[in-house]
């Protein structure tokens, strides 16, 4: 039952097979089980119990809240909720239990969905690993699969293999292991450069960055305001589908989000790709881009044009600059975001006492880690009066160009464009830490980030493994508020590859009573 | 949070002059005009001279003052500027504050439409160019009372700019001497408050309270001095002045000590003082040494805030969600500038007192009471609102809502006058028992007072003839040529009528008996 996509889970629910109680305990077991991923920072399993019996009652009499009623679903530790504590993986907010859910986390209660926990990131969503947070890195799934483990044995890797296990990616590193380990059957990330699309190709699941405005951000802390989206981690197209349609819509609480009305859909099946139009941009085509990756990516291509579409190479010539344009625009406002956190209202503060100008100092000190603070003093020094223009104002100038670029690609008539998500599959931790935050934050992100800077939405697929077995994902990018026909076009191709589903052998082994009747080879992906 | 705040900038104008080195502070003339909106009067050209312990030296010019204004006005509204929370004067500590207003992470502004509506129809009073696109900006700084480390404000783009007020001021000693003058409005823009510290210094300790807006006026004043000219002198701020009396008080005070540490081979550092009204002059704070660098930044959380007109104004528009300028003007009440014309023209009335009408609360409703229950001539009403009845307000240091006197009372008091039942030294005396005596009209005082004006001419003619029989020495006196003896006549037969006959018609009564 586990294995099941959200919409399967609500259909076996609205059929009596299994009550939201039952369910329920069911992950709160996973989620027990397989707590050395540290996927989950807060398991609210309190909550989800209390939530699950309230779902059962209406399941017992006919009055379902609809397709989330009684699915359990995670939520990434940044985003505020009632009466739980939400840390963002900080010292500073260790300990802070917001006062009220964010609109999004308060929707998903509406409709009856069931909180398991609260997901592990890197501090304050900085970081493309999921492992710079105080409670440690997130293991991925993967390195514990059967597909994983086999490949390793053949190329003969005898090392400790519990040292080799691979990142998730990030920031929304829990929430995609969350998914990807079958402990929720969807989870909110956050995507301010790509964080719920890069840790949802290195995880296997399905990643959706909606459109800027799109997707209220109320209660979502905070990392670069004109760049944060919620994003949406789930096992198919389908479930990011359902779940969207949930969440979109204008906010009276968050005055960037659109006024237009938004309701619920579900995705037609595409049958006919030939009216496509699909883009390759070639700026793209990095040397860094791992051989697997780029013959992925050419496959797809293919695909879509031997299925009748059209498929044409397009130029998006200001993508280079991206990386250095978000680190400017990025860091000045997380100086500016990161200054309520002085120890006064909440959150952590130091034991001095000494003046408030030395409180301050200390309590940040302490508060925040080296990633935080070294983003605070470039912010700061880019938005002094003296650097502002030539800094801030540029940057800003770079980002209207890079919108352009794509403003200009869709206007030629291409309906979406197609691109990886990330250079290659996860690497294992020992790898990924010999490079620090920041390169590897401007490496990883290169392919995802200019879509935050354009608002555009943007979903990663899982395609295949690589000869590691190891998942690799593409993206697709759409036009902006054309949420849905994007989500189509990703539909139609997931169905076409058929990625495999995870096999998480040694997992179950340990959790066999978890699993009960279900046989992982059942566990289908459709 | 916040309670909204609107914040006009004047820039910069030499509107004061000094006399170099005067010993001490100089001081103002006569009260300044209109000060109740926190625009400064114009200031004084050294007015006493008797004060002055230095003559300029020859050749070298006076020093010119230049002050501008930074007015934080508290926006009448019900809720905060980007908070639901509501606006309520001496509320208890923190007991309006919302998450956001306690700056919550992750929580977002949302903007207060009553409070754009306020600085558009602001704007558009001060003659203000309304932009039609206008952005909101971050400032930054670490305070105790600043709990989100910013404060959001219109540092670009602000709602409106290149306003103007013209108002009166009287440059001389008498009323009459009133010249008009203009202030130049460079920007409105909206911006948010920041709370309130209040230091406990005996246990050391600094208590926040985020309901915000105690003060409902604030004003920062730039000030520097240069000699006309030259390049403008370094400026000094002094911050956070609350009244109109105090702001005078501390650019008075500060142009005069900016001359004398000039004078002396001084300098003016650029730095931020306060004003200590108990000693009655600015001192340097200490909190804000360093200078400041706000690290401005767009507010990603607010996007731009357009503005419409009539024919700008998209067609199928929610007007929830659309703020109409055009709509607005019409709403606006009558500006005191063309209340003041509309005086003068209506009622003949003298421009300096049209502008006394304005500057008193309420004394022009007053005003427009009596007019309308009297018969009374308009130029007689306004002698007595202004003279009789604001003299006595100010005696007494009473509003015009504290007076014992009601319009209706004047009003019925100038017809007894008008119709000349009574004379005007009765009237006066009516008033006056009007004023001690609530409740009593004034035809009950009139009455019981045996005011009323002798109506038989008989009697007063009886009354003249026997003054003069009595008086021989005056009358000679006034046949010998002292033109001042009628008057002590009349006073004679006045005393006589007991005050009841009017001057008027005893003078012509007494001269026609002289003459015959």
């Amino acid at each position: 039952m586990l294995g099941r996509t959200l919409r399967e889970v609500s259909v076996a629910l609205k059929q009596g097979q299994i009550t939201p109680t039952e369910l329920c305990q069911r992950c709160l077991s996973l989620i027990k089980k397989t707590k050395f991923l540290n996927a989950y920072i807060t398991v609210s399993e309190e909550v989800a119990l209390k939530q699950a019996e309230e779902s059962e009652k209406r399941y017992k009499k006919g009055h379902s809240l609809g397709d989330l009623d009684g699915i359990p679903i995670a939520v990434k530790d940044n985003f505020s909720t009632s009466g739980i504590e939400t840390t963002c993986a900080s010292n500073m907010l260790k300990g802070y239990v917001p006062p009220y859910n964010a609109t999004v986390v308060q929707k998903l209660l509406d409709q009856g969905a069931l909180l398991m926990g609260k997901t592990n990131l890197d501090e304050f969503a900085m970081g493309s690993g999921s492992t710079d947070g105080i409670f440690g890195p997130v293991k991925n799934p993967w390195s514990y699969s059967k597909q994983y483990r086999e490949k390793r044995k053949q190329n003969s890797h005898s090392e400790n293999e519990d040292s080799n296990w691979l990142i998730t990616g990030g920031s929304s590193g829990g929430s995609a292991a969350a998914v990807s380990a079958f402990t929720c059957f969807a989870a909110l990330g956050s995507d301010t450069g790509g964080s719920t699309r890069n840790p949802a190709a290195h995880c296997g699941v399905v990643g959706l960055k909606p459109s800027y405005g799109l997707v209220s951000r109320h209660g979502l802390i905070p990392l670069v305001n004109s760049m944060d989206v919620p994003g949406i981690l789930t096992r198919c197209v389908d479930d990011a589908a359902t779940v969207l349609g949930v969440l979109a819509g204008h906010d009276p609480k968050d005055s960037t989000t659109i006024q237009d009305p938004v309701k619920p859909f579900t995705l037609p099946s595409l049958t006919d790709v030939s009216k496509l139009c699909i883009g390759i941009p070639k700026e793209y085509l990095t040397p860094e881009l791992s051989s697997e990756v780029q013959s992925l990516w050419s496959k797809a291509a293919n695909l879509f044009e031997s299925e009748g579409a059209k498929v044409t190479e397009v130029s998006l010539p200001h993508t280079s600059y991206s990386i250095v344009c978000y680190h400017v625009l990025c860091t000045s406002e997380v100086a500016s975001n990161m200054a309520r956190f002085d120890g006064l209202e909440y959150g952590h503060r130091c034991d001095s006492d000494v003046s408030t100008e030395a409180m301050y100092a200390a309590t940040r000190r302490e508060g925040f880690n080296d990633v935080v603070r070294g983003r605070i003093l470039s912010g700061n020094f880019f938005l002094l009066k003296e650097n502002y223009e030539n800094y801030f104002v540029k940057a800003q100038k770079v980002r209207r160009l890079i919108a352009n670029d794509f403003v200009n690609v869709f206007n030629s008539g291409v309906d979406v464009l197609l691109t990886p998500t990330t250079l290659s599959e996860a690497v294992p931790y020992t790898e990924f830490i010999k490079e620090d935050n920041r390169t590897r934050s401007a490496q990883d992100d290169i392919f995802t980030q200019a879509v935050n800077m354009a608002g555009l939405p943007a979903v990663s697929v899982p395609v295949a493994l690589s000869s590691q077995g190891l998942p690799i994902g593409l993206q697709f990018i759409g036009r902006a508020f054309c949420d849905q026909q994007l989500l189509i076009v990703a539909k139609w191709f997931e169905k076409q590859v058929q990625f495999p589903v995870i096999q998480l052998q040694e997992l179950m082994d340990d959790c066999s009573s978890v699993f009960e009747n279900e046989k992982l080879a059942s566990v289908s992906l459709k | 949070m916040a309670a909204p705040m609107l914040r006009w900038c004047c820039p910069g104008r030499r509107f004061a002059f000094a006399r170099v080195g005067c010993g001490s502070c100089h001081r103002r003339g006569p009260p300044t005009g209109s000060t109740s909106n926190g625009k400064r009067g114009q200031s004084s050209v050294a007015q006493q001279p008797h004060i002055t312990a230095q003559k300029p030296r020859k050749g070298e010019p006076e020093w010119a003052a230049v002050v501008g204004l930074e007015i934080h006005a508290q926006i009448a509204s019900n809720s905060k500027l980007f908070s639901g929370s509501q606006v309520c004067f001496a509320a208890p500590p923190n007991s309006l504050v919302s998450f956001f207003d306690a700056s919550l992470p992750g929580t977002l502004p949302v903007l207060n439409r009553r409070c754009v509506e306020a600085a558009v129809m602001t704007g558009l009073a001060l003659d203000c160019h309304i932009n039609r696109k206008s952005l909101f900006d971050r400032k930054h700084y670490f305070y105790a009372d600043l709990p989100a480390g910013y404060q959001i404000t219109q540092q670009r783009l602000p709602i409106a700019v290149n306003g103007s007020l013209a108002y009166s001021v009287y440059v001389g000693r008498k009323p009459s001497q009133m010249v008009t003058r203009t202030v130049r409005v460079k920007q409105i823009q909206l911006e948010q408050d920041s709370g309130k510290s209040l230091h406990d210094d005996l246990r050391s300790q600094t208590l926040i309270d985020l309901n915000r807006a105690e003060g409902q006026l604030r004003v920062d004043a730039n000030i520097s001095v240069h000699r006309p000219g030259e390049p403008l002198g370094i400026r000094t701020e002094v911050k956070n002045l609350n009244s109109a009396r105090f702001l005078a008080k501390a650019i008075d005070y500060e142009i005069q000590r900016q001359i004398n540490e000039l004078e002396n081979g001084g300098e003016i550092l650029n730095e931020t003082r306060s004003f200590d009204f108990k000693l009655g002059c600015t001192v340097p704070m200490r909190d804000k040494e360093g200078k400041q660098d706000y690290r401005f930044m767009p507010e990603p959380n607010l996007p731009p805030l357009l503005l419409y007109d009539s024919g700008s104004l998209p067609s199928g528009a929610d007007p929830q969600q659309v703020i109409n300028i055009d709509q607005l003007r019409e709403r606006l009440p009558e500006l005191p500038r063309v209340t003041r014309q509309r005086l003068v023209q209506q009622y003949g009335m003298l421009p300096e007192h049209s502008c006394v009408l304005l500057n008193e609360v309420g004394l022009l409703e007053f005003f427009q009471n009596v007019i309308k229950e009297t018969r009374a001539e308009p130029k007689k009403v306004t002698s007595w609102v202004l003279n009789t009845f604001l003299g006595f307000l100010k005696q007494q240091n009473l509003a015009v809502s504290e007076s014992p006197v009601t319009p209706s009372a004047l009003a019925e008091l100038l017809d007894l006058l008008d119709r000349k039942a009574i004379s005007a030294p009765a009237a006066k005396q009516v008033f006056e028992e009007l004023w001690s005596n609530e409740g009593k009209t004034p035809a009950q005082i009139v009455a019981e007072k045996k005011l009323e004006l002798l109506q038989d001419p008989e009697a007063l003619e009886q009354l003249c003839r026997s003054t003069l029989e009595a008086h021989p020495d005056v009358v000679m006196d006034l046949k010998r040529g002292n033109p001042r003896a009628i008057n002590k006549l009349i006073g004679l037969v006045r005393k006589a009528t007991l005050g009841r006959a009017d001057p008027t018609a005893i003078k012509e009564v007494l001269e026609r008996q002289l003459s015959s």
